[in-house]
């Protein structure tokens, strides 16, 4: 039993920002309907993906990441019946979810106003890059480019180095919090039987994070920028070189008192009684030097001795895992951080389980995203009545398709 | 007063610093009804920069006043029997309780799930810690740089790196905080949404780690399935991406196969472009480096701006990276009405950022700037509570409130 069972979702997304808002509502138990066409498949579908991400198994393991748990069906919503079948399942459907360009399903006929018409309470989310109003709302971008404009890429990267080109999790980050929209509008929905149109900006929600360094800019006119891993006022606070190949531990110090048991540790080389090092001012002040230091002592050790050692001591202390490494780790093993699915095409794969562990509705991956089509039979025949020589004939006449 | 998507909505909060607050301000916004729990000295938020003008005043903090928008706050010290007894009788009227304490903390206090529910069995309790409530990390210390690089992020940031030699980052800000906030945000609307309708409270573990690992769900599993480990060698694009331009930082990708043809007509089909090597889009990913070479050499000509709103005239997909400077005064984000002005004693009127969602029935409005410390105790309680007004300045001395 999930939180959202019993809920309908049509799915009109596609890449990476849109699927994660309804992989999210399907985890809680939501049945969601991909809509997806031949004439203009999904990304990560395509050959081009293939190359992107070096094979086509990847290519099919960042689908199925993204559409687990999921139902999905051929519709061609440039053909008139096409439409006219997307507004049946509307009708009988709780929530609908876009991530076009800006006014694009208005154009195909699927608006809000007329959705709306069709099924007076539902919650429809168009997630688009910029939002359906502003100068820019027609603009096209991805995660890279959403990066930029959000100003993560800005905050992050070597001090001094170029600004960093932020990857795939540009994309989940706002699709997580357009998820959580959705779900505000399902509570208002079962108080008071209104649903309502959401316009939702992905670069904005991408800069949400960043709201005490907007303030910073607005508060005193001072533009902050990237400096690796340092923090305002800890210090050491960096990822440092650890024994074996390409391993890396981070280590974060707040207090005097966390700063001592770090010595303790290192087993209180002379160093470290530097006067430059007495108190949380001089250690930020002095870091890189500090950070030279811990660094010839950490290359001792592998990443997982240190964390013990220093965890011990009370210090915060977390290799920088690798995903191979984050897969094998006892904690996430213990606490079911991946969960596998049987694909029908390529076996057993794993994804990232839900992030959330509730006591009564547990959030779980239960099926493999689905392949072109799989559901065509239940959505249009079971849920739609539609019988089977008719569904023959939009097949031959490329509606479902 | 316009209606609200989660009006009516009791929540106690009892966290501190990023996480928890960013949870609840999330709900606060949409209308929730927070009550705000801070020891008597404060939530520690309120001593971190940015501070208006500079000046370290504990009602200052852009942090803060960022964090707990639209929040009511009291102080109170749970280690005493008074603090403890009025932790519950709000508790008990209250829908939802936050926490942030690490594991075992509430339940050494008495005020674990197990007694909450007890005197409120409809209460939807969670929790928010680095590595959950179970597994053999759930003990260890973590700030935010730790939680960062527990979950794989930290590994591939930032990407395209041309040597290893340097250490893996965090992404800017304090991102994996306000990550783990927006996902407890997401399970609590969840379960509220199901409480609705079944009527039954629960407890929900989040953890931060899974928090950030699951927005990386298309990288982490790639091991387990292809044996790949990724690693921030690569870059995100096999070209375009980040890249100098006369005034600072431009960055484009051409996913699509048209949009590489309409980059060409954009650059006024330089020379190079028609060379074989980049003939179609697997000869250009295995040669992105040279590609990159030559695409720097003529942006170094162009500004930004320019090339960000031209760059998408031609319907290329480009972007600029923005500083906190050109989020302020970005007129998409101004026209939108992402910025909301928020009047503050301390600060007078102050923008601040606001959220990515517009709901066209229950607008995001702002009721109240974040709380001075200990604001509503007197409202709190005398007009929930039934103390009498001359008790206070007693449970003050008594170090209660």
């Amino acid at each position: 039993m999930g939180c959202l069972d019993g809920i309908r979702i049509i799915d009109f997304t596609r890449y990476a920002a849109g699927p994660q808002i309804t992989l999210l509502l399907a985890f809680m138990g939501a049945e969601v309907i991909k809509l997806e066409s031949r004439v203009d498949i999904d990304h990560f579908r395509r050959q081009e993906s293939a190359v992107v991400w070096g094979s086509q198994r990847a290519s099919i393991d960042c689908f199925n990441s993204l559409n687990a748990n999921k139902m999905g069906v051929t519709l061609n919503l440039k053909t008139d019946a096409g439409v006219e079948l997307a507004k049946r399942l509307v009708a009988i459907s709780d929530v609908v979810v876009d991530n076009f360009k800006a006014g694009t399903i208005d154009r195909l006929g699927l608006g809000y106003p007329v959705l709306r018409d069709i099924k007076p309470d539902i919650i429809m989310l168009s997630a688009s890059s910029h939002g359906a109003v502003g100068p820019e709302r027609g603009y096209i971008a991805y995660a890279v480019t959403m990066g930029a404009l959000s100003g993560l890429s800005e905050m992050t990267g070597y001090e001094g180095g170029p600004p960093a080109v932020m990857r795939s999790s540009a994309d989940l980050r706002p699709g997580t919090a357009a998820a959580f929209a959705i779900l505000a509008a399902l509570n208002h929905r079962e108080e008071t039987g209104e649903g309502q149109f959401i316009d939702f900006s992905a670069r904005e929600a991408l800069s949400c994070p960043l709201g005490e360094i907007i303030m910073d800019y607005t508060m005193n006119q001072r533009g902050r920028t990237r400096s690796g891993n340092r923090d305002d006022c800890m210090a050491p606070h960096n990822c440092y070189r650890c024994k074996g190949e390409e391993q890396w531990i981070s280590i974060a110090v707040s207090s005097d008192e966390e700063w001592e048991s770090l010595c303790c540790a290192m087993g209180d080389p002379a160093w470290a009684a530097d006067e430059r090092f007495a108190d949380q001012v001089g250690r930020w002040q002095h870091q890189q030097e500090l950070d030279g230091m811990i660094e010839s002592w950490t290359a001792e050790y592998t990443h997982y001795e240190l964390m013990d050692m220093l965890q011990r001591a009370g210090v915060a202390a977390i290799p920088s895992f690798n995903n191979e490494e984050i897969f094998n780790d006892p904690h996430c093993r213990e606490r079911g951080c991946f969960a596998s699915v049987d694909h029908p095409e390529e076996g057993k794969l794993y994804i990232v389980s839900p992030p959330w562990k509730f006591s009564e509705t547990p959030a779980e991956a239960t099926a493999a995203a689905p392949l072109l089509g799989e559901h065509n039979r239940y959505v249009f025949g079971e849920l739609l009545g539609i019988s089977d020589e008719q569904m023959n004939r939009l097949e031959t006449d490329k509606v479902l398709y | 007063m316009p209606k609200s998507a989660l009006g009516g909505t009791k929540i106690v909060e009892l966290c501190q610093l990023v996480a928890g607050p960013y949870c609840t301000k999330l709900l606060s916004d949409l209308g929730a009804e927070v009550i705000k729990i801070e020891p008597p000295e404060g939530d520690p938020a309120r001593k971190l920069p940015p501070f208006f003008h500079d000046e370290p005043d504990p009602e200052g903090s852009g942090l803060f006043l960022y964090l707990n928008t639209n929040k009511m706050g009291i102080t109170l010290n749970l280690h005493t029997a008074t603090g403890k007894d009025i932790f519950l009788r709000l508790v008990e009227n209250a829908d939802i309780m936050v926490e942030d304490n690490p594991p075992g903390t509430m339940e050494k206090l008495g005020l674990d799930y197990e007694c909450l529910k007890e005197i409120n069995p409809r209460l939807l309790m969670a929790s928010i810690t680095p590595f959950g409530q179970t597994g053999p990390y759930r003990d260890y210390k973590a700030y935010h740089l730790n939680v960062f690089h527990s979950s794989g992020e930290g590994y591939l940031t930032p990407g395209g790196v041309e040597n290893m030699g340097r250490p893996p980052l965090k992404v800017g800000n304090l991102v994996g905080e306000y990550d783990s906030g927006l996902n407890a945000a997401i399970a609590i609307l969840g379960a509220l949404y199901y409480r609705k309708r079944s009527g039954g409270g629960q407890y929900i573990d989040i953890s931060k780690q899974e928090s950030v690992m699951s927005l990386n769900r298309l990288d982490m599993p790639r091991w387990a399935n292809e044996g790949e480990v990724i690693t921030r060698a690569k870059l995100g694009v096999p070209y375009g991406g980040a890249l100098p331009c006369k005034d600072g930082y431009t960055v484009f990708v051409t996913w699509e196969g048209e949009q590489w043809d309409k980059l060409v007509d954009f650059m006024g089909h330089p020379e190079w472009t028609a060379d074989e090597k980049f003939k179609d889009y697997a000869s250009r990913y295995q040669n992105g480096e040279l590609i990159n070479a030559l695409l720097t050499e003529w942006l170094v000509d162009y500004g930004k701006e320019e090339l960000y709103h031209r760059g998408q005239a031609a319907e290329v997909p480009f972007a600029m990276v923005y500083t906190p400077q050109d989020l302020a005064e970005s007129e998409q984000l101004e026209e939108r009405g992402f910025f909301i002005e928020v009047e503050h004693s301390t600060t007078g009127k102050i923008k601040y950022p606001g959220v990515p969602y517009n709901f066209s029935r229950t607008p995001v409005v702002v009721q109240r700037p974040a709380p001075l410390l200990g604001e509503h105790n007197e409202e709190i309680l005398t007009d929930r509570l039934g103390f009498d007004k001359e008790e206070l300045p007693r449970l003050g001395m008594a170090n209660v409130i």
